[in-house]
């Protein structure tokens, strides 16, 4: 029994190391979506381009959608924005813009400068809808199912890596699913 | 001790000045009203910068999260569902304390399990020490050796 006793400081060391290293490699910014699974939430926003245009949720159905939150007050949306003009080309998801919390002249701009990779861009100036989709900041991404479901949500800029890695397979399996 | 008392007063009124720019670019009709946005303010958690409530943050989804309370404190909404207005779209992540739920029992009843191990392990110690201090009396033998010793000087 004494012997047992004995090591029990040793276990509860162990204990307290792998607890301890497990937390302290976890990534505190990566947060599990609330909304994953669920519809996107129904708004009415006007288009970036269109002002007259007012846009719903349901003009983000029937496709595979990437709907990236962008912003021209935003660093890493410039960083990202040759990689999304490689994947409106490729053809494979309908890739469409919300304009977060930004300006509409700056915006517009903005696309004529660089390339617009956009099929479309909501305009949110309020951060109305950014805050229905949990957004917390630009660049983030959502993955959007045919059924008009979000699947994935990517905070941060996408380059070659993440979207070999996170989201290729994800839309793999979407394409399987239709 | 006076530089303690002035210390004091400073970060005091530095913690009153931090309260009062996030709610007073906002107009209620009573002070019960003031007191609830005031409380959700401070129990919800920016989702940008994690070490501070939603009073507390200067970044920029604060505060619009803080003008959404306020919002849905004029449409008349209770607590617990501007609570749930943001614990839908963020996660249980927003709530400074975190639900009672299978996921964080460990959380919440851990460092209460600890402490009463803790006291559990104290009082087997203490129970323990009073018998080894009567083996400590010398044997009859070692009283001889000791009265020789002794008897040298």
């Amino acid at each position: 029994m004494n012997k047992i006793i004995r090591f029990i400081p040793l276990v509860l060391f162990i204990a307290l190391g792998v607890v301890l290293y497990r937390g302290l490699s976890l990534n505190p910014q990566a947060l599990p979506s609330a909304l994953v699974g669920q519809k996107v939430p129904s708004f009415v926003l006007t288009q970036l381009l269109k002002p007259d245009n007012t846009l719903t949720e349901k003009d983000l159905q029937g496709d595979i959608v990437l709907l990236n939150v962008w912003g021209t007050w935003c660093v890493y949306c410039k960083y990202e924005h040759p990689y999304l003009v490689d994947i409106a080309q490729s053809g494979r998801v309908a890739l469409y813009g919300l304009n977060y919390k930004d300006d509409r002249q700056d915006a517009k701009q903005w696309l004529v400068d660089y390339q617009n990779p956009y099929q479309l861009s909501i305009f949110d100036p309020l951060g109305k809808l950014g805050i229905e989709l949990g957004v917390t900041a630009a660049p983030e991404t959502f993955v959007i199912d045919k059924q008009g479901i979000i699947r994935m949500k990517h905070v941060g800029p996408i380059d070659g890596d993440i979207w070999q890695q996170k989201f290729l397979p994800m839309i793999e399996i979407l394409e399987q699913e239709s | 001790m006076k530089k303690l008392v002035h210390l004091l007063f400073i970060a005091v009124t530095i913690c009153f000045t931090a309260q009062a720019w996030s709610t007073d670019t906002y107009q209620f009709q009573d002070e019960v009203t003031q007191k609830r946005y005031q409380s959700l303010v401070k129990e919800l958690r920016c989702p940008k910068c994690q070490n501070q409530n939603l009073a507390d943050s200067n970044a920029p989804i604060a505060a619009d999260l803080r003008r959404e309370v306020y919002e849905l404190l004029q449409q008349g909404k209770s607590d617990g569902e501007i609570v749930d207005f943001m614990v839908k779209r963020y996660g249980d992540f927003v709530l400074y304390r975190p639900k009672v739920s299978t996921l964080t029992y460990v959380l919440w009843f851990g460092p209460a399990v600890l402490l009463l191990i803790g006291v559990i392990v104290v009082v087997i110690i203490l129970r323990k020490k009073p018998a080894r201090k009567v083996q400590k009396s010398l044997s009859n033998q070692q009283q001889n050796k000791l009265a020789e010793i002794l008897k040298d000087k």
